[in-house]
């Protein structure tokens, strides 16, 4: 990756002069764009309510206050309760999801499979026509009864098409002549895949893994769609979107710390949520990252 | 097929009896039992939804049910058509995702080349890493950070605009400027992620090539517009014919977090397939007009897809879909 510059240089020109300094300035600008805003996010939340008031959000806290903090804890169990939801949904819904997709990409992957073209389009023709939300809502409501139900977030995230694909680009580096011997000793494909091809492709479950988890971590939609406010314990991003939009909850957490209504920091309050509610993926995230630019460079290849 | 040797004896001997059709079944049992769960999710949550489109050819009313509500052929989309929504609709989901596309796609040929210029590794590393970040939060997160710059009371925009004497903006209620937020938010969320693709071609780009343009006095602006830029054509252009394919497809979670559930000032610009679809379901309740926008969405994009498909056969065989 970076060999090409001790061939080089002998010679600097201007040229490579200015598209050096230009690519510093232009790279640093769009990387301090990328971390401003959450920076942005983190003072608001560090912010005394009156001074935003007053001098509006801003990167700095003028006046410190972990007030809004504090409210958020008031009722820890809500966001402690929110915190166990999503990640029981994460942990459930990445290894069963994991399972399912890796053993349906080794199997549409195996060349004397013969059902695996049928069987690919099958699951890719899902990415060219759908019946659309209103009959999904339908579907899930009232035929499937997972109104105020986990299931209803957990089971639609299990499996996509673009990870199939994206771990049958991974498994094809896997010689098929391995699988060939092992069924020369008597090996069932189950047991192949399980014993054998697992083990060989774990960067590549690590890579899907992430990106199912990272789905369920951030999944809102299907929350949102199918789990009411009223219930107590909702997936983080909802919990999140519900503090963000509805005054309700506020007038409730209000209720329940005994700070009057027009005490309550109610703009740090929605920083101090989001800090919370994001910000151990955030630095969680530098450490896997590589697994992430992997899935994108092996799915930008099709399957 | 090869497969035959790990079979048992009643097994041959089945295959010997019947046809070709039963003796694949049997070959390939097991691999399609590992198939059976992912079969049944597609059936259950991509397929089963689907005869739901019905619903764009009926009345739909709660008493009656799909079955008993009244059958009214194409009125629905009459309806669409004539109070133009289907062209607004249409109009600016198209409209956005083409910026998104094109800008999208400029903007990451143009990081992943400056990446590649930088020989510090810990400063690429670490300006990576920034870059990913706005790709790896949540939607919701999205739209609170929008609010955090953007609030007309408190947002650091109107108080940067306040510092330098202007006037503030009243932004959540001006159809005008959201075009542009919307595309900075797009951008700024989807550039650093999405630049690793080019940045990926680029480092597959053979050294000598580079190393035999500077013996031949090829400035760094040659290298880059004669030999990085041409590099990059196929890897962009089957990428543009892919997104083109979902260019009818919105990205809902973006809109309705940037503009927010009921801000009906700023639909005219504002406004996109799914977020109209998500709003007929959940608030207007009239899930036969959004079972038609859904309709007309699929079998168009169908369209589209397939077009997208032949045009990239034409391009580069190898990368077509089907």
């Amino acid at each position: 990756m970076e060999n090409r510059e001790d061939s080089r240089s002998i010679r600097t020109d201007v040229s490579g002069t200015i598209v050096k300094l230009f690519g510093y300035l232009f790279i640093s600008f769009f990387a301090l764009c990328c971390l401003l805003p959450f920076l942005l996010v983190l003072g608001t939340s560090l912010t005394a309510e009156g001074a935003i008031k007053k001098y509006g959000f801003n990167f700095w806290p003028r006046e410190f206050s972990t007030f809004a903090y504090k409210i958020v804890f008031e009722n820890p169990d809500l966001i402690i309760g929110s915190y166990f939801v999503t990640m029981g949904i994460t942990l459930a819904g990445t290894a069963l999801g994991l399972f399912l997709v890796a053993m349906t990409g080794y199997a549409l992957q195996r060349p004397d499979f013969g059902y695996r073209n049928g069987i690919s389009f099958f699951i890719y023709f899902t990415t060219l026509f759908s019946g659309g939300l209103v009959p999904f809502y339908l579907l899930m409501t009232q035929y499937l009864s997972l109104k105020d139900n986990y299931l209803a977030v957990l089971l639609p995230g299990l499996l996509s098409p673009f990870l199939i694909i994206m771990m049958k680009s991974f498994v094809r580096s896997i010689p098929h002549a391995i699988t060939e011997s092992a069924k020369i000793d008597g090996a069932g494909d189950f047991t192949i895949f399980l014993k054998l091809i697992l083990p060989m492709t774990t960067p590549a479950l690590a890579t899907i893994g992430l990106f199912i988890a990272l789905g369920y971590w951030n999944e809102w939609y299907n929350s949102m769609l199918f789990l009411s406010p009223d219930m107590k314990y909702r997936p983080l991003q909802l919990f999140l979107y519900n503090v963000v939009t509805s005054a309700d909850f506020i007038r409730n957490s209000s209720a329940a710390s005994n700070v009057q209504l027009r005490d309550m920091p109610l703009e740090s309050m929605k920083m101090a949520t989001a800090v919370v509610a994001t910000g151990p993926v955030i630095l969680f995230y530098p450490f896997v990252q590589r697994y992430f630019i992997k899935g994108i460079t092996v799915g930008a290849v099709k399957g | 097929m090869q497969t035959s040797i790990a079979q048992s004896e009643p097994e041959r001997k089945l295959q010997r009896m019947s046809g070709g059709k039963l003796k694949r079944f049997l070959n390939n049992r097991t691999l399609l039992l590992m198939c059976l769960p992912a079969i049944a999710f597609f059936v259950i949550f991509a397929y089963l939804p689907m005869p739901g489109l019905y619903l764009a050819f009926i009345n739909y009313n709660y008493s009656d049910g799909i079955f008993k509500s009244p059958f009214v052929a194409f009125d629905n989309f009459r309806f669409l058509v004539i109070n133009g929504d289907l062209w607004r609709l249409s109009f600016n989901t198209v409209a956005y995702n083409l910026v998104f596309i094109v800008l999208g796609n400029v903007l990451q040929i143009f990081v992943a080349i400056l990446l590649n210029e930088i020989r510090r590794k810990w400063f690429k590393k670490v300006t990576q890493t920034l870059m990913f970040l706005p790709h790896f939060i949540s939607a919701v997160l999205i739209g609170l950070i929008a609010y955090n710059i953007l609030s007309y009371d408190y947002g650091i925009l109107n108080t940067m605009l306040e510092s330098f004497g202007m006037e503030p903006v009243k932004t959540y209620s001006d159809p005008k400027i959201w075009p542009f937020i919307i595309v900075l938010t797009f951008l700024w969320q989807s550039t650093g992620y999405g630049s690793i693709i080019y940045f990926a071609a680029i480092m597959g780009l053979d050294n000598e090539i580079i190393e035999a343009s500077e013996i031949d006095g090829a400035n760094a602006f040659q290298r880059i517009i004669y030999i990085v830029l041409p590099w990059l054509k196929p890897t962009f252009i089957i990428l543009m014919l892919f997104s083109l394919g979902g260019i009818l497809k919105g990205n809902f979670g973006l809109f309705f977090n940037l503009v927010g559930a009921n801000n009906t000032a700023l639909y005219p610009t504002t406004d996109i397939i799914e977020t109209y679809v998500f709003r007929s379901l959940m608030t207007n309740f009239n899930f036969s007009i959004g079972s038609a926008v859904s309709l007309y969405q699929s079998v168009f994009g169908f369209v589209v897809v397939l077009t997208a498909n032949w045009l990239v056969r034409k391009a580069s065989p190898e990368n077509s879909l089907f």
